[in-house]
């Protein structure tokens, strides 16, 4: 699992990565009642903003961690965003995408340096 | 966190797991480890403490010593008919100024030779010296030393019945003062999130124990401020600074209930409050725009701050939200909004958020039913 500054996790699975929020994250956004998410081949660039989270506090982006297109979004969190709060980094990922470059993915923190982030 | 005031319960709220935010000065548990929306749900399902000690309590007496005396002078402050509220008896309020704004909402209870009053923490000093330059003929004084707890829910009268029993007397809007071991609590059967319950001011130093004593209850369990804010939206209540200001005149917020007979055109005491002519008028002939509730369409809120459009492309903003949200107990988005006053309940419009315009219908509030005990 990799990480971005922006409390993002990334698991690289079959030639695509899968993109979802931190537990972190989603403790600090409090109770997640609406999930936007982006449409299906859609090409994205390093920084865009490709999902909306709504708490009960606030709302929140979710961006493009890598460039790509997005190929895959979970339609379950839409129905059921309170599994933001419940299964972060399992059921309640966001998208998938077919990253441009794979190697990028080097470029991002590991678990330890996500850690050390988030003190 | 520097500058702010604590209440009195500020280390059992730490013990207790909250996370505190600066709020109207003071440094307040926003949420407990429970969280915003099982906190909501939990106050509508059994009972919640809320901790509104930043809140002000303001007592009025009038130099003569008569009620009648005090009552009228607080008259030339609100629209409302404070000469006509019975001992023991408490109504909403709000105090205008010369253009029928409103300068902050409050409660007034009426407690035989004085009047006791609840204003918002944000407002409490400009309010005192409002009433003292306002009401010369009357001793007016911030009380201190005195926390104040809200317990809210369909299991309040049951937790608050073990402690004090004849609260059971008591109906919706009722005060009285009540002994708790010595302590002399003052306790109103109302509250801020459409629930059934009271508001009790106790002196500061039973407040810990107090508290400890409700939330040992099974059925008590303490709220933050995050939960208030939806209660209190959900059951289609103001928040002042929000969704109603200096900007806003009670008629345009759709407060005309809280304006009795009196005070109306051809009442016993027609006007003389600030902003008179401009709120008869408005009742009279009624308001440009009038604070309505909404409900969105589909899940994504309308937060405040969303711009209100009458068409889905095109066209002029036509209001803005004032209070949005996620209403825990109706399990969807919902919105009050300032909207010209021709539209009504049932007619779409649409909020830009993010970009899009989104439907929401114009809908009665309270959002969720209230449960007062009448």
């Amino acid at each position: 699992m990799k990480y971005t500054e922006d409390h993002e996790w990334l698991r690289a699975e079959g030639g695509l990565v899968t993109v979802g929020i931190t537990a972190h994250a989603s403790e600090q956004l409090g109770d997640v009642v609406f999930v936007d998410l982006p449409e299906a081949g859609r090409a994205v660039s390093t920084g865009d903003e490709v999902c909306v989270i709504e708490s009960v506090k606030a709302a929140s982006d979710i961006r493009a961690p890598l460039d790509g297109e997005i190929v895959e979004v979970n339609a379950d969190l839409a129905d059921n965003p309170g599994m933001v709060n419940e299964d972060p980094t399992g059921k309640a990922w966001f998208f998938r995408m077919k990253v441009a470059d794979m190697s990028a993915l080097d470029g991002l923190m590991d678990e330890a340096a996500y850690k050390a982030l988030i003190g | 966190m520097a500058g702010l005031e604590r209440t009195g319960l500020y280390d059992l709220h730490l013990e207790l797991g909250a996370k505190m935010v600066p709020f109207a000065g003071y440094e307040m548990p926003v949420q407990y480890p429970m969280g915003v929306l099982k906190e909501h749900l939990h106050t509508r399902a059994a009972a919640g403490l809320f901790d509104v000690s930043h809140m002000g309590q303001i007592l009025l007496t009038a130099k003569s010593g008569r009620l009648e005396d005090a009552a009228l002078a607080l008259e030339r402050l609100v629209p409302v008919d404070v000469l006509g509220l019975g001992e023991g008896r408490q109504r909403y309020a709000m105090f205008t100024n010369d253009a029928g704004g409103i300068l902050d909402d409050l409660m007034v209870a009426n407690r035989g030779d004085h009047l006791f009053l609840v204003v918002n923490a944000g407002c409490k000093h400009a309010d005192l010296a409002h009433l003292k330059g306002g009401m010369p003929d009357c001793d007016v004084g911030m009380v201190e030393g005195r926390a104040l707890l809200a317990l809210q829910g369909p299991l309040a009268e049951a937790a608050l019945a073990r402690l004090v029993p004849d609260v059971v007397d008591m109906k919706f809007m009722d005060v009285a003062i009540r002994s708790w071991d010595t302590a002399e609590l003052w306790i109103s059967r109302s509250g801020y999130t459409g629930e059934d319950g009271f508001e009790i001011s106790v002196p500061d130093r039973f407040a810990e124990t107090f508290a400890r004593r409700l939330l040992a209850m099974e059925e008590v369990a303490p709220i933050g401020l995050g939960a208030r804010d939806s209660l209190r939206l959900e059951a289609g209540m103001c928040l002042y600074g929000h969704d109603i200001d200096e900007a806003t005149t009670p008629v345009e917020a759709n407060l005309t209930w809280a304006i009795q007979k009196a005070r109306r055109k051809g009442g016993a005491r027609e006007g003389g409050f600030p902003g008179a002519a401009r709120i008869l008028g408005e009742l009279a002939g009624g308001p440009a725009r009038r604070r309505v509730g909404l409900s969105p369409e589909g899940r994504a809120p309308m937060r405040e701050g969303t711009e209100i459009y009458a068409a889905a492309e095109g066209g002029a903003v036509i209001g803005a939200v004032t209070s949005g949200g996620y209403g825990p107990s109706i399990e969807a988005p919902m919105a009050m909004a300032y909207l010209p006053a021709h539209l009504a309940e049932g007619d779409v419009v649409f909020g830009d958020v993010r970009g899009k315009r989104l439907p929401a219908t114009v809908a009665p509030m309270p959002f969720q039913p209230t449960s007062y005990k009448r």
